[in-house]
């Protein structure tokens, strides 16, 4: 199977692609993980990658956000060269993420966690002059984002000590704390009831407004109202990348990923 | 829902300190105890010991910044109050002879300059690691500096040390320094300020990022932040305030040696902060007090006081991780829900037979000590001015008797206890 790029090299003029992935390579070893995926994605899309698991989908956010180094090919975030820095490089950049398994700040409360996400961006960097409770901004930015991923009742209370759905919560607000213009989500469903995963589905297309939205789903039908495009992965390589419908009709997706759930 | 009432969150989430007659009247009480101290523990020997106890606290809260607040576990900590300390002794050489003319009062600047470009230069290679990997590292660090000081005699003086005197210097206010209680207002004043400042840093965006560091260093740098950097602040903090122990401590005993930056040292300062609670601001003072106190107490009773130490520390680690100050902090839910008085009856019931236990292994202690180390003075021995011989079965047999009995009954309280003091606070969640 011979590699196809879907998305040509037309639409990558004017103004940079939020993300664009060229002959990105990923190998552990002797196993390679990523085997050459070329990727554009242009600001204020939603985007979603499905695919089975093990297919490579954590890895290509563990590159593209700087988790892992890529061993060929090239990240380009907002038009600047990205691969292989720190992520607290790429972070201050304008790219920030959640991630499959609940990574958050478990004692510190609710409030620190959001807060602690938030002071990078506002400039405070590593004061150790300045008194954190009179930062009014911090404070501020704060509250709102707590009162959007619903959480502000929960302020004092210890992170580790929530609820499952909450510290998914908790994890897109550390997410979007930090004003990045392109959000990486992995798996932010994953673990969730029916009920819990709607309500997720509606933060997601909440916070997502303004901003570039790149997410791993495993399950596609989750998606289909919130994803501008779908990009399949399997076996570390781009099957398709299209719109939800021409997706949902690719034969070879239907084959490769959705053959197996459908059959 | 119970959104609406909550908000507006008070700007200090997490502790009871919003309101600001508490936040500051706690720094005047403790400012007021530093000044009251000596009046009601006024005898020579107990002013000596608070002296130690002051740099001590300061000793102990800096390497607290590293484990409590950051979760750097440092073997080499001794490292910056030993070379703060041997600076601030050359210093105060230079001072005595016109050299240097800073006033004894401001000479623990030179410790914590000290401290401060050795944090910077060692935690320059140190913190780019962490885990395992930058414990093993203050070790070596530990090990190369301890080596120095017996290589480099004119700076660290030998097995003898270097010797100051601290009357010497220029006395700007008129005050010699001469008197200890004088020493003592000095190491307090010293020891306020360290404490206010250590305190005045956890409540930045440093000290915040600090604990983040401590719970989740991955998820820290997805954040924004660079790991290292803060890992290396800490440090380079740490050292400065080590070194102002360490020149408070030259100041106090006018002599500094090699021994004071050593292994053993720096294993102390592990045992007050952890005792204390590494979880707690105020841990590693009580902790810093109460191993000070212990150290100086214990020596005089019996000669394997280290033995004791030893002990104390396994059973906090194995049954109180969260320290003395954690035990108390623990109270608290009892209190807001007006329950500690039912849970009194339990700390007692779990509290004799722990005693027991506690008089048993004692006694075997003393008398295997009796039996192996002081055999040439004879069997005769008395615990709690109870005489007899440490060769007969009777005490051999009492000793077992109160170790295993009270050892079971121990254990038996305590996991009643526990199952109450769950009880008493899932109590308190649900209504």
């Amino acid at each position: 199977m011979t590699s196809t790029s879907p998305i040509a090299a037309t639409s990558t003029s004017t103004p940079a692609p939020a993300i664009a992935l060229q002959d990105l390579e990923k190998s552990f070893g002797a196993i390679r993980i990523i085997c050459g995926i070329d990727l554009v994605i242009p600001a204020g899309e939603r985007h979603a990658v499905i695919g089975p698991n093990g297919a490579g989908k954590s890895t290509l956010f563990h590159l593209i956000s700087g988790h892992y180094r890529p061993t060929a090919g090239s990240i380009r975030l907002n038009g600047e060269e990205i691969a292989g820095m720190a992520p607290e490089k790429i972070n201050r950049r304008g790219l920030s993420r959640s991630f499959q398994i609940t990574n958050i700040f478990p004692q510190l409360s609710v409030w620190e966690n959001i807060r602690c996400a938030t002071l990078w961006s506002m400039g405070y960097r590593y004061a150790f002059w300045r008194n954190v409770e009179r930062l009014a901004d911090a404070r501020e930015k704060t509250e709102r984002i707590l009162s959007e991923i619903n959480l502000l009742h929960r302020w004092n209370v210890p992170a580790g000590e929530l609820a499952y759905a909450e510290q998914r919560a908790l994890e897109i607000g550390l997410a979007i704390a930090g004003d990045a213009s392109v959000l990486l989500l992995d798996e932010p469903m994953a673990g969730m009831s029916h009920a819990e995963t709607e309500r997720m589905v509606g933060l997601i297309r909440t916070v997502s407004e303004g901003r570039t939205l790149l997410m791993i789903e495993h399950d596609m039908s989750v998606i289909f109202g919130l994803a501008d495009k779908i990009s399949v992965l399997v076996y570390g390589e781009l099957l398709a990348s299209d719109t939800p419908e021409n997706i949902k009709s690719n034969a070879a997706v239907q084959q490769a990923y959705l053959g197996t759930e459908a059959a | 829902m119970t959104g609406t009432s909550f908000s507006l969150p008070p700007p200090t989430p997490g502790g009871a300190t919003s309101n600001p007659v508490l936040r500051y009247g706690i720094w005047v009480l403790v400012a007021a105890g530093l000044l009251l101290l000596p009046q009601v523990f006024s005898s020579g020997l107990a002013i000596s010991t608070m002296c130690l106890m002051g740099t001590m606290v300061i000793f102990a809260l800096s390497y607290n910044m590293l484990l409590g607040q950051t979760g750097l576990l440092s073997f080499g900590h001794a490292v910056f109050l030993g070379l703060g300390g041997f600076l601030t002794a050359h210093a105060m050489n230079m001072g005595a002879d016109g050299l240097f003319p800073l006033p004894l009062m401001f000479m623990p600047i030179v410790g914590g300059v000290t401290g401060l470009a050795f944090g910077i230069l060692f935690g320059a290679v140190c913190t780019r690691r962490a885990g395992t990997a930058f414990a093993m590292i203050t070790l070596g660090i530990a090990e190369l500096v301890a080596s120095s000081a017996l290589i480099l005699r004119h700076v660290f003086g030998g097995e003898e040390g270097i010797s100051v005197d601290r009357t010497e210097l220029p006395q700007p206010l008129g005050i010699v320094f001469g008197p200890q209680i004088e020493v003592y207002y000095l190491i307090a004043a010293w020891c306020f300020v360290s404490m206010l400042a250590m305190y005045a840093i956890t409540r930045t965006p440093f000290g915040r990022m600090c604990n983040a560091v401590r719970d989740n260093p991955v998820r820290v740098s997805f954040i924004g932040y660079n790991t290292t950097t803060i890992r290396f602040i800490a440090f380079s903090l740490a050292g400065l305030f080590a070194g102002i122990a360490g020149g408070l401590t030259a100041i106090n005993f006018e002599l500094v040696n090699a021994a004071q930056m050593g292994a053993a040292e720096s294993g102390t300062v592990i045992l007050m902060a952890y005792i204390g609670g590494t979880g707690f601001f105020a841990g590693p003072i009580i902790g810093a007090v109460l191993v000070t106190y212990l150290q100086l107490m214990l020596s005089d009773i019996t000669n394997v006081w280290q033995l004791y130490f030893g002990l104390m520390f396994i059973g906090i680690v194995m049954y109180a991780p969260n320290g003395i100050v954690g035990l108390l902090a623990a109270q608290r839910p009892l209190l807001e829900r007006r329950c500690l008085h039912r849970m009194i009856p339990y700390y007692v019931l779990a509290l004799v037979p722990g005693l027991g236990a506690l008089a048993g292994l004692s006694m075997v202690i003393e008398m295997t000590t009796q039996l192996s180390v002081s055999g040439s003075e004879g069997m005769s021995m008395s615990l709690m001015h109870i005489p007899f011989e440490a060769d007969s079965v009777v005490p051999w047999s009492i000793a077992v008797v109160l170790l295993l009995a009270g050892g079971y009954g121990f254990l038996r309280a305590a996991a009643v206890t526990r199952n109450a003091y769950d009880t008493a606070t899932a109590d308190r969640r649900a209504g």
